[in-house]
Formats: C-alpha cells, structure tokens, sequence
C-alpha cells in the first residue's frame, strides 16, 4: 500500500502540471498577455476627431495640428551641432542648452527639444529630419472653433482623468475625451477606435520587430463628423442680441423638433479651452458664481413660465369642457378667491373677457376662474389636479425632454402628492390657483417653453428636440423622428392661435410686429426671488415671450427668457420677434428694434442682488 | 566488476535520463545563443558537466556495491565536515556560502550531499537491529537527515535544505508509523489555509467545525479527548503559523507565497519572474515559437532562464508539446523507477534507491509548478535539463545508484 503512495504522488503531481500547462498555453487568450507583457510595446495610431458643422454645412469645429520635435540624447551626433540647429531653425546656443537640459533627464528616453511647430514651420525641418539621427517629430492635434459660439452646447476636449480610466478600458493616460455637450453625448462618433500596432522588444527596450507578424495589430476606425441641426448664423446673431443681458434664446423647427439656436448668455470662447491653460481657464469660468457662464440657462434653467403658461391653462380648459372660445368672465381688476385671497389683475377697470380677449390682454382672472373649473369639475380636488397635471405634463413639462445634449433640469409640474404633503390634505383648486398663471410651484426651463410653442405650433404634437441632424455614416436616433401627442384634440389649438396672433396684432407685443410675417406669441412676466445672506429678496421680474411664425405654416418656434428683463414685451418678445425675422427673411429690416436690442443693458440690473442697500425693482 | 553487460542494466531508463540530458543542452544552447562566442558560455560549460558526470558515474558503476555499504558513514560524515568547513571558508554566490573553489572548479557540496544522505540513511535502517517502528531509532534516522538540513540552513539555501524532505517520503514508505505523515499534512494544511485566510478568520472557522463535532459526540456520546486534542492542536498550528508567517519569514519569503495564492499582484517587482516566464509559456502556445525564436528567450526577460527557468524556455521555444513531453518522460522514468524499486527486497537497497526517486520527484515537482506558477519560487534546478556541474552530477549519481541496485537483483538476489 505505501509502495503505491510514491506512485500515486507523481502520477497526481503530473497531472496537475500537464492541466496547468494546458490552460496556461492551449486556453489562455493571448490578447491579456500582450497587455502584461513587459517585452512588447504598444504603439497607437488614433482617428483624427470628427468635425463637427452647422445645418448649411458650415464648419463650427475642427482640427488643427502642431508638430514637437523630440531628442533622445544618446543618438545625436553633437559634432553636428551647428548644422543640426541650423537645420531646426534655432539658435545654436539654445540648442545645446536644450540639449544639456533633455540629457540630463535622460540619455535614453526622448525629450521634447521644440514644442508646439505650426505646420508652416514643420515642412522645412520634415525635410531634413532624415539627416540627423536621434531626432523624431510627434504630431500633435487640438480643437479649432471656427465660429465662437455655442460654448456649453459643443463641449469641449480635455485629457481623460483616473476615474474615467477606470471606468472605461478604452482610454489610456494622456488620452482626449469629450468633457461636455455634445463633445461628451457623441464622444464615440467623433473619436472612432485607435489602432494599435505591438513591437517585440528586448530587454535593453530596444524594439527588434512587430510582435508574430502584426497579427495582433488593428487599423483605427474613422472618426464621424457631425452636422447639427444649429444654424451657426442664427446662432450669433442671438449672441449679438444677448449682450448685456442674462438668458436664453431656444429656436426649434417645429416640423422636425431640430433646434436651430441654443443661445446663453453670458458665454464664452471655448478656444481658451483648448491648450495648456485649459485648466486654468476653466476654475475662471467655474469661479464666476455671477455671471455664470458654465450654467446652460436654456437647458438647466428652472424658472417660474409666468402668463406664457396661460395658454396651457386655456387648452386644457378647452378639452375639459369648461370654457369655449365664446365663454366671457368678468373681471374687475382682480378677483376674490377666499378670504384674503385676491388675485390683481392689470385690467384696470371692470372687464369682460372672452378667450380672445383674455390671451391677448393676458387676464390673470380668466384663467384663474378656468383652472378653478378644470379642478373643481372633478370630484376631489386631488382627482383634479392630477388631471390638470397629466395634461401638463404631456406637453413634455416636469421631466427632462429627452434631447441629446448631457446637462438639463426636469422642471416642476406638482401633483396633488405633493399639495397632500403640503397642506395634510386640507387644499382646494384656490389653494393653488397661482398655477393658472404660470407663478406658484411650476418651473419650467426655457427649452420645454420653446417646445412648448413648437407644439402649439404643430397643432398638438411635438418631435423630441435635438442638437444633431446627420451623422456621417451613421443614423440619428429614432426617438428624434417620432411624433409625441399631447393630449389636447388638434382642433382646441385654433381659438388659442387666434388669441396668439392677437398678442402681436392689438395685445401685450405690439412692439414685435413684422411686416409680411404673421407671429403668434404670448408674452410672459414672472416674478422672481433670491436668497442672499439668509434674506429673501425680490428681484425684477424676468422677461418671458414664446411664440412661432408664420402663424399658418410654421417654421420656427421660439422662446426667449431674460433674467430680470421686467414685462414680456421689453426685451423678450422683440428680440424673439428679430430671431423670427432673420431666420425668415435672412436679414432684419428693422434697425431701430435691433438698434434698441443691441443697445439695452441690463448690467445694473443684475448688480442689484449683490447690494448691500435696499433697491427698488421693476422700475 | 564483473556485471558491466547491458542486458542486466534498466536500458529503458537509460535512455530516458539520456533524453532529458540531450533536451536540457538544447534549451542551454537555445538560451546562450545569442552569445556563444564565449567560450564561457552555459552550452559549451553544460558539454563539459555532462562528459565529466558520465565519467564519474561509470568509474562508480565499476566498484563493488559492498564498498558503498562498508564505507557509507565515513564519507556522510566527511560530507559533514565538509559543509562545516564551507560555512567559513565557502565562497559566497548569490548571498549564499554554497561552494568550494578547488583549483579553479566550483564544487556545491550541499548537492552531493543528497546522494550521500541517502546512503547513510538506507544503512542505517537496514541494519537488522534497526527497526523503523521503534522510538529511538526514528529518533536516529531523523538527526542523520537533519544534520545536513542545519547547515545548509546555515549557508542560507533553503531550496537545498528543501528537497531534504524527500527523506521524509521514504520512511514513510518504508514504515515510518502514519501519524506522522498524519501530523504533517494536517501542520500544512493548517499553514496554507491560515496564510490565506488569515489567523482571526481561521480561528472562527475552527471554532465552527468543532463546535459542531462536538454536539455530535454528545448526541452520539462518544469519547471527546481526542476531539479537545485536535482542537488545541490545530488552534496551536494556527498561531504559530502565522507567528512563522509574520516574524520569522522575511518579507520576500512573504510575498511569493502570497503571488502563489493571488492574495498579491505585482507583475514587475516580487512577481516579475513567475508572470514573466508564465508569459513565455503563453507565448509558446501549443506548438511553440521554434527553436531559437522564443521572444520571451531572446529578450532574456526570465532570469535564471538557463538554470531553475530552463522549463520557461522548452515551453515557450517548444509550445506545449514540447512541454507535455518533458513531463511525460519524467513521469514515466520515474513510475519505472518505483515500480522496479518495490520489488526490491534487500532494504538497504530499496531506501536507497527510493531516497534516488524522490528526491528527482521532489525537485521535478516543485521546479515545474514554480515555474507554472503554482509554487513560491525557490532556488531548485530540474534534473538532467537545469544547467549545473553539481547538480547534474548528483542526480546523476543518484540514478547510477539506481542503475547499480536495479542490476543487482537479477544477479544476486
């Protein structure tokens, strides 16, 4: 039995090592070795990054490249010295120093001699670079902005971090990643794969040859360039119109859902994000807690819509039965809703208003009483309320819309959960009646109200709006060609564009008329606080106007939202009005309303939360 | 003097060792290639141990084996004073005092001193008098195979003092009482397990298993002392182990093991070599890069490739055929070996020739699974293929043993 045991050891024994050998190399997938393997190098070959263009096909992003001209000490021929900088281009003293400096760190790896050659100056030192051995050039390529605009919606580029590292296999240190926008939605399209080459090498790290033939190699897959669905022209044309002022300008094709402006304001030059003060530059953006100009207000925005919400109050009433385009309510200068609850209203004197009438005078009373009606028509008002937040809601208000840009903010639309919690259930429509003008807990952003009109504009539906138009080679995603319904009946919408048209014709914009082109718009003024040192203070109400023209064959939807602008009608609805002209007509006719655009500054205005003394608004 | 003729010789074997011999100077060829200009290069240097080993073993083969039995302890303890001497006149390599320089020829007398202790062990024990089941005299036999383990300990080479265990699987074999080997594969387990799962881990687990037990021996109202014993014992292994583990090995003895068990990864530094010649062996793949091309060989990435990685360079130049095919003559020389030892019934023959098979077992087993990964690394040559004058000739010698015994019975007994 014990003269077994020998035998059982080494056959056991045996065994294990044959199983072990076999994993190790029958199975093992050679690719994980080439990665842990100190004797091969890897040599990367990365896709030029895809431009990127605006719906004419004008350039907005691209690339350009610089060349360093890179030393490895050991190699140089140092008796050549005068030749070798005569050939570079640089000073023979400055040479040598430079020399000296790149030795010094190593005999063996190769420092940068010159950095940052422009093309211009590549081409003569390419052509002699076969002369002198030890010398070796490494293209460079960063981001060119051929249009400064559009900052936070195109992103930038900047090195991937040790988190992302981590997180995708992908990228290697020292490596470019989308960082934000667009750069960041598309970063695979506009990257493509790099391709890797291996190079067998010996223990000295000297590279005898490509590692079994370049089996292992691959090509690098092109990058995808990008066309947006931005007209860059409208784009800084609103950029011009926003100077001085704090807002946004969302236009969208309401056809299609494409957007054809995305304009912030404050912004700024994303070419100071594209070298070694990148870093820099952007804690400056970052740290500029006033202007804010990293804040994409037309995407991440959360304002109260004011009484451009009037018109979602109207369809809904619409569609519930509770008023027609004939219904009349009176008002008189205001009304009652409970004790101590009354709503003002700037009709002056006592009124009476049909559906007309009340949209283009904007009658806070009439939609007050139509939202007590929609409410109250059902038998709680919990019931209610969450019916009037359903329709709302399909409007795509109260959550992200879904468009391809990574920042954004859902807006609030509140349900009766939330006045329960509020007010332990005890709340009738009065109680939230501030809802009807577009004040109390709603907030929308300036992209759901100019998706809004785009809506309105279509006569009940909506396309997801969207940056990008065409990939190359590629499709856009599906969800930007579908119709979303809201659920209002198409034909409600009439009556509404009526009153819409009448805003611009008689209304609350008559300043905003455009001869030949009919605008339908509703202007919009909401109040606004701020909290400063524990202080609630009000501050001018914001500037509100969305719209869309032509009235009967809609190509363009707008909304623009100046912070602390006052009413509707003094900055937002002309300047809405001079983005619907130039993007009709190609060129604005009216120079005093641009002239007065242009001119307009709001900088004291925006200094008067940072006060330290009481200040008057809304003056 | 008179048994020279082939057919009373094991011929199969033969050619078996010869084989691993003539692949062994491949491989050194293989891994000297590059620079055999040298007329100090492993290959030519391997030629030359080779060709003095066959001489040595051929003149032993000629002497009667009575004189090896009479003469058995004098030369184990000229060995011993040998090794004794090499702790203050040895010449150090590698930070150890392994080696003699005798007129210019480097001699490692901790590698005869296998051979030798075999010798002396396989007499003592088959002295009449000598019975392996009693207290004294396992005594005896353990400070024989202990004597020479001390001062090897002492050069330092704890590879060498290793393959001393091999000693142990031969009394076993041939009837040391099973307790021991009991005791040591549960001392083992104990240590391995510990190191893996460390000490507070362990001692909730032991305590689980025998809490366990125990309720089962009162349902079944058996004895529980042995049980307490066990207990105590295995909590006594468990903190010793890891006093071992922590003070007693020296950080790099601490992390091979733990490369071993993956509780550590470092690929460049304490895990270099192991990752650099499992490297070769997948670069080898199944049919190998051919001879002369290995990568991983050319770029001389595996240190000690030509001696203790020599197992890296057949897999990688040879794919794992070439591999499979080196295990499988080990294997099968050494079933051969076992199989014609235990029909041996001189017993001084059979430990001596079972002191040959284990300790080319042992140094077969723990160089290819260090090598393969599965083993902390040591210092331990493969036989026949490792270059080394000293090495080659012990295991040659230790097989010549085998050859002279093996002819033995056909005549004689």
């Amino acid at each position: 039995m014990r003269d077994k045991l020998l035998q059982l050891l080494i056959i056991s024994v045996g065994t294990l090592i044959i199983v072990k050998l076999f994993s190790l190399q029958v199975l093992n997938s050679s690719f994980e070795v080439i990665n842990n393997n100190a004797s091969v190098q890897k040599i990367y070959e990365f896709p030029e990054r895809g431009y990127i263009y605006d719906r004419n096909k004008k350039l907005i992003v691209s690339n350009d490249f610089s060349y360093d001209l890179l030393v490895v000490p050991m190699d140089v021929n140092l008796e050549d010295s005068v030749l070798i900088s005569k050939d570079f281009n640089i000073k023979t003293g400055v040479f040598r120093k430079k020399f000296l400096e790149a030795k010094k760190f190593s005999n063996v790896k190769a420092s940068i001699l010159i950095s940052n050659i422009s093309k211009d100056e590549y081409a003569p030192i390419q052509e002699k670079l076969w002369k002198h051995s030890g010398f070796f050039v490494q293209k460079k390529s960063k981001r060119t902005y051929n249009a400064s605009t559009a900052a936070n919606l195109l992103g930038y580029i900047s090195e991937v971090n040790k988190y992302e590292i981590e997180k995708n296999n992908y990228y290697e240190i020292g490596e470019m990643i989308g960082r934000q926008g667009l750069e960041k939605t598309y970063e695979n399209k506009l990257r493509g794969i790099k391709g890797v080459k291996f190079f067998q090498k010996d223990k000295f790290n000297r590279v005898i040859g490509s590692y079994k033939n370049g089996n292992y190699d691959t090509l690098p897959i092109p990058s995808k360039d990008l066309t947006l669905t931005i007209d860059v022209d409208l784009q800084q044309y609103g950029d011009s119109l926003m100077k001085n002022k704090r807002g946004s300008i969302v236009a969208i094709e309401p056809s299609t859902g494409e957007i054809l402006a995305l304009v912030n304001s404050p912004s700024y030059d994303l070419s100071n994000l594209v070298d070694k003060n990148r870093s820099a530059n952007y804690k400056k953006l970052e740290r500029d807690s006033v202007g804010k100009p990293l804040f994409e207000r037309g995407l991440q925005g959360q304002y109260a819509p004011g009484s451009t919400f009037k018109i979602v109050s109207a369809l809904i009433g619409l569609q519930e039965n509770i008023i027609k385009e004939e219904t009349v309510h009176k008002c008189e200068g205001g009304h009652f809703y409970a004790k101590n609850s009354f709503m003002k209203c700037h009709t002056k004197e006592t009124t009476y208003s049909d559906l007309n009438n009340a949209i283009y005078t904007s009658c806070n009373t009439y939609f007050a009483k139509t939202y007590k009606g929609i409410i109250e028509n059902y038998e709680s008002s919990s019931v209610g309320l969450d019916k009037w937040s359903d329709y709302v809601k399909s409007f795509g208000f109260g959550n992200y819309l879904g468009y391809d840009h990574p920042t954004g903010q859902p807006g609030f639309i509140p349900n009766s959960e939330y006045y329960n919690g509020w007010y332990n259930n005890s709340w009738k429509a009065v109680t939230t009646i501030s809802n009807s003008i577009g004040q109390g807990e709603i907030l929308t952003t300036p992209i759901q109200l100019a998706n809004f009109a785009a809506t309105i504009a279509n006569r009940g539906w909506y396309i997801t709006p969207h940056f990008v138009r065409k990939i190359e080679n590629d499709s856009i995603n599906n969800k930007y060609k579908k119709k979303k319904f809201s659920l209002i009946d198409s034909k409600h919408f009439e009556p509404i564009i009526k009153g819409m048209i009448n805003v611009i014709d008689v209304g609350t914009a008559t300043n905003s008329k455009i001869r030949n082109i009919k605008i339908a718009g509703k202007t919009g003024t909401a109040e606004n606080f701020i909290r400063i040192n524990g202080k609630r203070k009000q501050l001018t109400d914001h500037s509100i106007f969305i719209g869309f023209a032509p009235a009967d064959n809609p190509k363009i939807a707008v909304c623009v939202f100046i912070e602390n602008g006052y009413w509707g009608s003094r900055w937002a609805a002309p300047i809405s009005s001079l983005i619907i002209e130039k993007y009709m007509k190609n060129k604005v006719d009216r120079k005093w309303l641009e002239d007065y655009i242009l001119k307009g500054d709001l900088s004291s205005e925006y200094l008067k939360a940072y006060l330290t003394t009481n200040f008057k608004i809304n003056e | 003097m008179s048994n020279l003729k082939a057919k009373n010789y094991d011929i199969t074997s033969l050619i078996l060792v010869v084989s691993l011999i003539t692949i062994g100077l491949i491989n050194i060829y293989s891994v000297s290639y590059s620079d055999l200009s040298s007329i100090e290069n492993f290959f030519s240097k391997q030629v030359v141990f080779v060709l003095f080993s066959f001489a040595i073993c051929l003149s032993l083969l000629l002497l009667d084996i009575n004189f090896y039995f009479k003469y058995a302890s004098i030369i184990y303890i000229s060995l011993l004073v040998i090794l004794i001497l090499l702790l203050f006149f040895g010449k150090e390599i590698n930070g150890a005092k392994s080696w003699f320089n005798i007129m210019g020829i480097s001699l490692q007398p901790s590698e005869i001193m296998k051979p030798v202790t075999a010798l002396a062990i396989a007499k003592y024990l088959s002295n009449i008098h000598s019975d392996i089941k009693n207290l004294k005299i396992q005594f005896y036999s353990f400070i024989i195979i202990l004597a020479p383990v001390v001062l090897i300990l002492l050069q330092p080479d704890p590879g060498t003092a290793l393959i001393f265990l091999s000693f142990y699987l031969v009394l076993h074999i041939v009837g040391l009482p099973s307790i021991y080997l009991n005791i040591l594969t549960f001392v083992s387990i104990c240590f391995i397990s510990t190191i893996i799962v460390g000490m507070k881990i362990m001692l909730i687990i032991i305590g689980i298993i025998f809490s366990f037990i125990f309720l089962y021996t009162i349902y079944k109202k058996t004895k529980k002392n042995k049980l307490i014993y066990i207990t105590v014992f295995a909590l006594f292994n468990v903190l010793i182990s890891t006093f071992i583990f922590e003070n007693i090995f020296e950080q790099r003895h601490r992390d091979r093991i733990n490369v071993v068990f993956g509780l550590e990864k470092d690929l460049v530094g304490i895990g270099y070599n192991t990752n650099q010649s499992k490297l070769a062996f997948n670069s080898g793949g199944v049919f190998g890069q051919g001879f002369l091309k290995g990568t991983q060989t050319k770029g001389d990435f595996i240190p000690e490739q030509h001696s203790d990685y020599i197992f890296a360079t057949i897999g990688e130049e040879w794919g794992f055929f070439g591999s499979l095919t080196v295990i499988s003559l080990f294997i099968v020389l050494l079933l051969r070996m076992a199989e014609r030892t235990a029909k041996q019934t001189n017993l001084f023959y059979k430990i001596f020739s079972y002191s040959a098979i284990t300790i080319l077992f042992i140094h077969f087993a723990i160089n290819t699974t260090m090598v393969i990964g599965l083993f902390p690394t040591v210092g331990i040559p493969l036989p026949f293929i490792s270059y080394g004058g000293s090495s080659l000739l012990s295991f040659m010698i230790l097989f010549t043993g085998y050859l002279k015994i093996d002819s033995q019975k056909k005549t004689k007994w």
